[in-house]
């Protein structure tokens, strides 16, 4: 049975033995179960309203617990799940292309350059068909061909058509499939809805987790909840950058207040940069808007081969100078390779001198031979509300000039460490979805992180929670009107006090947006020893300068969404310190994390398995201390690892 | 460019007014929310508090954006949402007049933010399809038409922002209802509950204080995802047909 521990610094996963095929068959088979009539005695929270949390939710609650959901927005269907473009991945293998269970886990490994854990990688590929079924009875309206039946296309890093997609919208109606089925159970009693809520701390008995402090956004009241297990589902951290695809409201609070009590934190500075989002057009800008990674399947890549072509207009410039160059760089793959590569390959170039547009930062994403080959008519049909998208936003028509494009930030692999069971260090609080780090490794693949949500959430939680409860079956209600719970609270007010006495001259905004310069700069596409110790001490002073001139405008006993930012970016400066030590503790190259001394002769990231094949999991040790590294070994048993190539 | 904004202002100091505001330096390529937060970077330097709205995503797909900008949800562009109405529409010394969503079942909370829970409450009434986790066939095996299938996306493509309620003189939410209604209707799913469905999320809608349709199609007009009033009418025959088939059973 699966059971962490972290003994000599070496975390154990609790993954169950035997071949990885048969570890979640044998797990399921061997779990510890709750009676229904015990369940009924069970409450649960769920933190999160996006695909993991409103699925896991909903599946908890169908399954008899009693389920309460928080979700700091004004409805569960706003979650940034909503957001997603391109698709879901599913090992259905309807297209007859060559795909299996095996495949899609190994793709997810490579992808994920070797360092995601095995038994929870071919778990997920498992359950993926499950999550296509589950969401058709639910009635998301999923692509479909003539015949009546699913569709599919391709994304990157897979040589197979295994991507389940609802036109450029699969978030937002797989999203809508799992608040509905959240939405039942609120109709049905199961799960109470608490909307207008964010959870500021967790709170831990005998080392157990126990509830929860969250704040009501409209009344700025601080409530007490009790359970016998927390669910994280809070997403990522992204927006430590302050420019991302992620939601402006999108923040590592959860997740970190949640580690500042005892979770450790997994491979914090794992982060993916899409290649494939609108360029950044001027210094007020507070978001980056991704174009989704399926354009890829038709749209070309190219920059001029001679920097003095950049400032032409691209339709003037002539085929034979013209650098394709991810087709010459990656004739296997094409412009399909995975996403760190892509947008590595669109930095060199840039760097080169060779980048396109005003800032010369940017390459050209040109649909011409598409529209050529296929006609106006089936690309609009594929991509229109991408291209209708773009153009709002740049005032240019895809159509007949080349979209202009950049990476951004966009995705967090790290996150909370859980083991086998998605149970967090501290026991009974677990972490779902983008929140914890377990199944991307140093890369997520595209129209993966939908899978690995609903994965979560509708069919490995329901399963693995019950290991932990069946034990809780004795505990009986849990009071808040304990000194531990009032330990926590007062703790959070003391904060919330000392946010607003600070009374300095700059706004939450202002220090978050350096920030995510600092980070950008040093702990984004491309790192190295010397630019992350510049950033840890950078970051330093412009917490010590936070936390002695921030202004917050208001009271907390009120509606006020700067208070609520004040309080996030605190913890992404504390979140931002952590990312860079790792970047800088990790001395090799891998996936997202590209360190300029770890490369190829030929620019690809340079791995060290001998000295970094583990998941870096990080415990806080208390204000003003370093942090502590813990290492889980990562065991290939199935895949022999090799160098990464899409040559 | 310089701009003149009228903004409704309600809570705390202010009883319910509009508040008028100066920009000096709006960019062209800015987007009207980045618009709303350089006022917001003014007022907070100035130690006034920020003028409260709601946004999120920022891309037209969370619903979460709302605002009446001179007269019209989501302001003045066909099928966009708020957050993708870019100041290039705009022109040097033009006023902008900002508002919230007005209706009774959307109560504002804070200048122009307002409460929207009535529409999960809809959904709660009835708007899903009564499914297990673990409960589904393949997902392959019951066929359906790609055209029908379009039909249904168009429906659920509903963002759930509440333009059509802020539009309707009746502060009817018909549009909303009805493409859930019809979301599931269309597709195979759904029919099991159809009847009882339709019943069910249109008692919901009337008792939330949502006024009744009146036919002038505004809600269609400033939906920023143009969900047809077609689904209305759809809905009208599933509510007639339920109705009759459950006086049957009656009888």
């Amino acid at each position: 049975m699966a059971n962490s521990s972290a003994q000599n610094g070496t975390l154990n996963s609790g993954t169950p033995q035997g071949p990885v095929g048969e570890k979640w068959e044998s797990y399921k088979g061997h779990v510890s179960l709750v009676a229904p009539n015990n369940k009924r005695r069970i409450d649960v929270i769920v933190i999160g309203s996006g695909l993991a949390g409103s699925s896991a939710a909903a599946s908890l609650g169908e399954l008899g617990y009693n389920v309460k959901v928080f979700t700091y927005h004004d409805s569960p269907r706003r979650a940034h799940s909503i957001a997603a473009q391109g698709g879901i991945n599913a090992t259905k293998n309807y297209r007859n292309d060559g795909d299996s269970v095996y495949r899609l886990f190994y793709d997810t490994i490579k992808g994920g350059d070797f360092r995601a854990r095995e038994g929870n990688v071919h778990r997920l590929a498992e359950v993926s068909v499950d999550i296509i079924d589950q969401c058709v009875a639910q009635g998301v309206p999923f692509a479909r061909e003539y015949g009546g039946l699913l569709d599919n296309r391709s994304f990157g890093g897979t040589q197979v058509s295994r991507t389940f997609y609802a036109r450029g919208q699969t978030g937002q109606q797989l999203l809508i499939g799992a608040y509905q089925a959240l939405s039942r159970q609120v109709a049905l009693g199961a799960v109470k809805l608490y909307n207008r809520h964010e959870m500021l701390d967790v709170v831990t008995v005998d080392g157990k987790c126990r509830g929860v402090i969250v704040r009501n956004l409209l009344t700025g009241e601080l409530e007490r909840h009790s359970a016998h297990a927390v669910v994280l589902c809070t997403g990522g951290y992204g927006n430590v950058f302050y420019l991302s695809t992620n939601a402006m409201l999108c923040n590592t609070t959860a997740t970190w207040r949640a580690h500042r009590r005892g979770a450790y934190f997994g491979n914090p500075c794992f982060t993916q940069i899409h290649p494939t989002c609108i360029p950044v057009s001027g210094e007020y800008q507070s978001k980056l808007t991704l174009m989704s990674e399926s354009l890829r399947n038709d749209g070309r890549v190219w920059v001029p081969k001679k920097a003095e072509d950049c400032k032409k207009s691209p339709v003037q410039i002539p085929e034979e100078d013209r650098d394709y160059y991810l087709e010459r760089r990656y004739p296997a793959f094409g412009n399909l390779v995975p996403r760190d590569i892509a947008s590595r390959a669109a930095k060199v170039v840039c760097d080169e001198g060779r980048g396109v547009g005003k800032s010369g930062l940017a390459v050209y994403l040109d649909f011409a031979d598409a529209i050529r080959r296929q006609g106006k008519a089936t690309v609009e049909a594929k991509y229109g509300n991408l291209f209708e998208m773009y153009e709002k936003i740049t005032g240019d028509d895809p159509y007949t000039t080349p979209m202009r494009i950049y990476p951004a930030v966009h995705y967090t692999m790290g996150g909370l460490w859980v083991d086998y069971e998605l149970m967090t260090t501290v026991p009974g609080l677990y972490a779902c979805g983008e929140a914890n780090f377990s199944d991307h490794g140093a890369n997520r693949l595209g129209a993966s992180a939908l899978m690995q949500g609903l994965a979560d959430g509708y069919f490995v939680l329901p399963y693995t929670i019950g290991s932990y409860l069946s034990k809780e079956i004795r505990t009986g209600a849990i009071s808040t009107n304990t000194p531990e719970f009032d330990q926590v609270e007062n703790e959070v007010k003391e904060r919330i006090n000392k946010l607003l006495s600070i009374k300095g001259k700059q706004s939450a905004e202002s220090f978050h947006r350096r920030l995510g310069k600092i980070m950008w700069d040093q702990c984004g596409m491309a790192r190295s020893e010397q630019g992350l110790k510049q950033a840890i001490s950078d970051i330093r002073a412009l917490r010590a300068e936070f936390w002695s001139d921030l202004f917050v405008p208001g009271s907390t006993n009120e509606y006020n969404p700067e208070f609520e930012k004040a309080w996030r970016v605190a913890d992404f400066i504390e979140l931002g310190e952590l990312m860079c030590q790792d970047a800088l503790h990790r001395n090799e190259s891998c996936g997202g994390h590209f360190r300029e001394e770890y490369q190829t002769d030929k620019g690809e990231a340079l791995r060290d398995d001998k000295n970094f094949m583990y998941v870096a999991a990080w415990e806080w040790k208390g204000e003003g201390q370093e942090e502590q590294l813990h290492r889980e070994p990562l065991n290939y048993e199935e895949i022999e690892v090799a160098q990464r190539s899409y040559e | 460019m310089k701009l003149t904004l009228k903004v409704w202002r309600q809570g705390g100091k202010y009883k319910g007014e509009f508040v008028t505001y100066q920009l000096n330096d709006v960019n062209p390529d800015m987007s009207f929310l980045e618009m709303l937060d350089v006022l917001n970077e003014q007022l907070v330097a100035q130690r006034e508090e920020p003028v409260a709205f709601e946004h999120d995503c920022r891309e037209g797909i969370c619903g979460t954006c709302s605002l009446v900008i001179d007269g019209r949800p989501h302001g003045p562009m066909k099928g966009t949402t708020t957050c993708q109405v870019h100041m290039r529409h705009y022109h040097e010394g033009d006023t902008i007049v900002i508002e919230p969503f007005r209706a009774s079942a959307f109560p504002v909370i804070k200048d122009l933010v307002v409460n929207r829970s009535a529409f999960d409450r809809i959904i709660q009434s009835g708007g899903y399809v009564n499914v297990n986790t673990g409960q589904a066939q393949d997902a392959n095996a019951i066929p359906i038409e790609k055209e029908t299938a379009s039909r249904a996306f168009d429906a659920a493509a509903c963002i759930g922002c509440g333009a059509c309620v802020a539009a309707c003189p009746n502060a009817s939410a018909m549009l909303f209802t009805s493409a859930k209604v019809s979301h599931l209707a269309l597709l195979p799913q759904g029919q099991v509950e159809r009847q009882k469905r339709v019943i069910s999320m249109v008692a919901r809608m009337d008792s939330e204080g949502f006024g009744q349709c009146s036919n002038v199609k505004a809600c269609e007009a400033e939906c920023p995802k143009e969900i047809s009033v077609e689904n209305i009418a759809r809905m009208n025959r599933e509510y007639l047909s339920a109705v009759f088939a459950s006086d049957k059973e009656m009888a």
